[in-house]
């Protein structure tokens, strides 16, 4: 069967205890018998349980290089925080010359295609017809994109409208080895090297645009050993050819950290969030009209960005500087203004977003009125201790399940201590229960 | 039906916990499935009548009632009155004292942008006694009920 998400649960290795039901943003998971369980009409592949979970029962379903097998032509595409993995003394051409000696045809850079989205951007920024609303909110993490189709529909016009740099470059990639190669489009496998399993998701259910130019998401930490491994035997004529290739420009490769995106625009009225909690609060600022004084808003669901996503091996600091280095050392990107609007048309998507309706009580407003007259009874009576020993996140969520006959009253422990308390002072006065 | 009843208190000079009651009631709309716009709305016009009783009134309380085809919010102050409500209702002009303007609130804009976002504004003020504001948001398309790419 097909996978609808990336983020799994090993049940095996699940306790059930109350770290990622705490931590979901959108509470997507509860404890059942004793298992966590992913909602996933809630889930954002976000990977906030991943990181969370002390016993390792979350994880990534990713593709593995077994699939590069099924394409004649295989290209890997490198995005930025790939970069940020490797220290000294290795340079951005040894790495993808690596990158390419694991199993590939080319590489290609996301940057590049970041460099694309940015003149885009700047084109919609300053098209007075636009039909976007302000301020415009970047639209290349998909877990922001679902996060605002699920929890703020109301700002999906605000939305960057135009393709992630993960399928620009994708699309571009699949073109031009087509015409260099001659090999069938449809047998030319294009591999992103992710950070994030939500980029997976994004490949696999694609926004904005009916199909993706994707064909496979490989985890950055399953290409880290092979890409180490390659870099320690460089073969010098593949990286004498990387030395005299163009390299994207250091605009483009910034977009790896937070900020990163918004530099490149060259406006001073910006606003960069990382972190998905913090993402939530700035959206919600957004949407109640009291962040008037900024016209482009980056957020990223992790922390730092993508270098801080779930499946890289470097920590997010380290990570930080030896993106610096790939930066510092890139050359300055062209004008973003000169490509502008040929490139906002190329990438503007093809389809409009809808929102989903995953949090709502029920699609019919009288039902939902109803259910939510009886959440806040039953929210009344439970202890509000929000333990999570019930299984959900806390008592409004076990209120809300109660009202969606997923779970009893019974589930709530507090109340049902001080029900088994009532019973036993009643026959034996000395007992205790603790 | 009876419709869906929440009461919020608003506290006085409150700046920290401002906005709390309209975005309880933001979140009850999103939850019911309201419409997004009617939302918007419903959320802006109340969040500048709850900073206006916590700038100028010394709070109140703000009562919300959603019915099936609208949500109803009064907040009601126990403040200084407005005098001269038409004045009030021009775009920058504000009594907002210094402390306020300093954090950004008193630009003169609260009222008039009740106004913008309500479908019906009630301005029931009694110099010495205080006010109370009755916004009515109607919600004029149906929930949407398409389904994203994902859901």
């Amino acid at each position: 069967m097909e996978l609808r998400h990336s983020v799994r649960l090993d049940r095996d290795k699940c306790v059930g205890c109350t770290n990622c039901i705490k931590r979901c943003p959108t509470e997507a998971i509860r404890v059942r018998d004793g298992k966590a369980r992913i909602a996933e009409p809630r889930c954002l592949d976000c990977g906030e349980c991943i990181r969370i979970c002390p016993h390792h029962a979350k994880s990534a379903t990713m593709d593995g290089y077994d699939v590069l097998s099924r394409y004649d032509y295989r290209i890997a595409l490198a995005s930025p925080s790939l970069y940020a993995q490797f220290g000294p003394p290795a340079t951005r051409a040894m790495i993808l010359a690596a990158l390419r000696a694991t199993g590939f045809d080319d590489v290609r850079e996301v940057a590049a295609g970041a460099e694309s989205v940015t003149s885009a951007t700047l084109a919609e920024l300053l098209d007075p017809d636009r039909a976007t609303a302000l301020p415009l909110i970047s639209s290349a993490c998909p877990v922001v994109v679902r996060l605002v189709q699920m929890r703020f529909p109301g700002l999906i016009p605000n939305l960057v409208p135009f393709d992630s740099p993960m399928e620009a470059t994708a699309t571009v990639a699949r073109r031009e080895a087509a015409a260099a190669t001659g090999h069938d489009p449809s047998r030319i496998g294009v591999f992103f090297i992710s950070p994030c399993p939500a980029k997976r998701t994004a490949a696999r259910q694609p926004y904005g645009r009916e199909r993706t130019d994707v064909d496979a998401v490989i985890a950055i930490a399953d290409a880290y050993p092979r890409i180490l491994a390659c870099l320690e035997k460089m073969d010098p004529v593949a990286l004498h050819e990387f030395e005299a290739r163009t390299l994207a420009g250091r605009d483009g490769i910034r977009w790896g950290n937070i900020g990163g995106e918004s530099l490149a625009l060259g406006t001073e009225r910006f606003l960069a969030v990382d972190g998905i909690h913090s993402v939530i609060e700035i959206l919600e600022e957004i949407e109640n009209e009291r962040l008037r004084d900024v016209v482009f808003v980056e957020a990223n669901s992790c922390i730092g960005g993508c270098i801080g996503g779930v499946l890289v091996v470097a920590n997010r600091f380290t990570a930080r500087t030896r993106l610096k280095r790939s930066i510092e050392s890139a050359a300055v990107s062209p004008p973003a203004h000169d490509v502008a609007r040929e490139a906002a048309r190329l990438l503007r998507w093809t389809l409009p977003l809808a929102p989903n309706p995953a949090l709502q009580l029920d699609a019919d407003l009288e039902l939902a009125l109803a259910k939510y007259e009886r959440l806040e009874r039953i929210a009344k009576e439970l202890p509000g201790l929000d333990c999570g020993a019930c299984g959900a996140p806390d008592c409004r969520a076990l209120a809300e399940d109660i009202v969606n006959g997923e779970a009893t009253e019974q589930d709530c422990i507090v109340r049902l201590r001080e029900q088994l308390r009532g019973t036993l002072e009643t026959t034996a006065p000395e007992g205790g229960v603790d | 039906m009876l419709p869906v009843h929440l009461q919020f208190p608003i506290r006085g000079g409150d700046f920290h916990s401002a906005g709390e009651a309209s975005s309880g009631m933001k979140k009850a709309l999103s939850k019911l499935g309201v419409d997004p716009s009617a939302v918007k709305r419903a959320s802006v016009a109340m969040y500048e009548a709850e900073i206006n009783a916590v700038i100028h009134a010394g709070g109140g309380e703000a009562d919300v009632e959603i019915f099936a085809d609208r949500v109803s919010i009064v907040i009601r102050d126990h403040g200084p009155g407005i005098p001269d409500v038409g004045l009030a209702m021009q775009e920058g002009w504000s009594t907002a004292p210094d402390a306020a303007r300093e954090m950004g609130f008193g630009a003169g804009m609260g009222l008039p942008n009740i106004q913008r976002n309500a479908d019906d504004l009630t301005i029931d003020t009694r110099v010495g006694e205080g006010t109370a504001l009755t916004i009515l948001v109607r919600f004029h398309r149906p929930a949407p009920t398409a389904p994203g790419p994902e859901a």
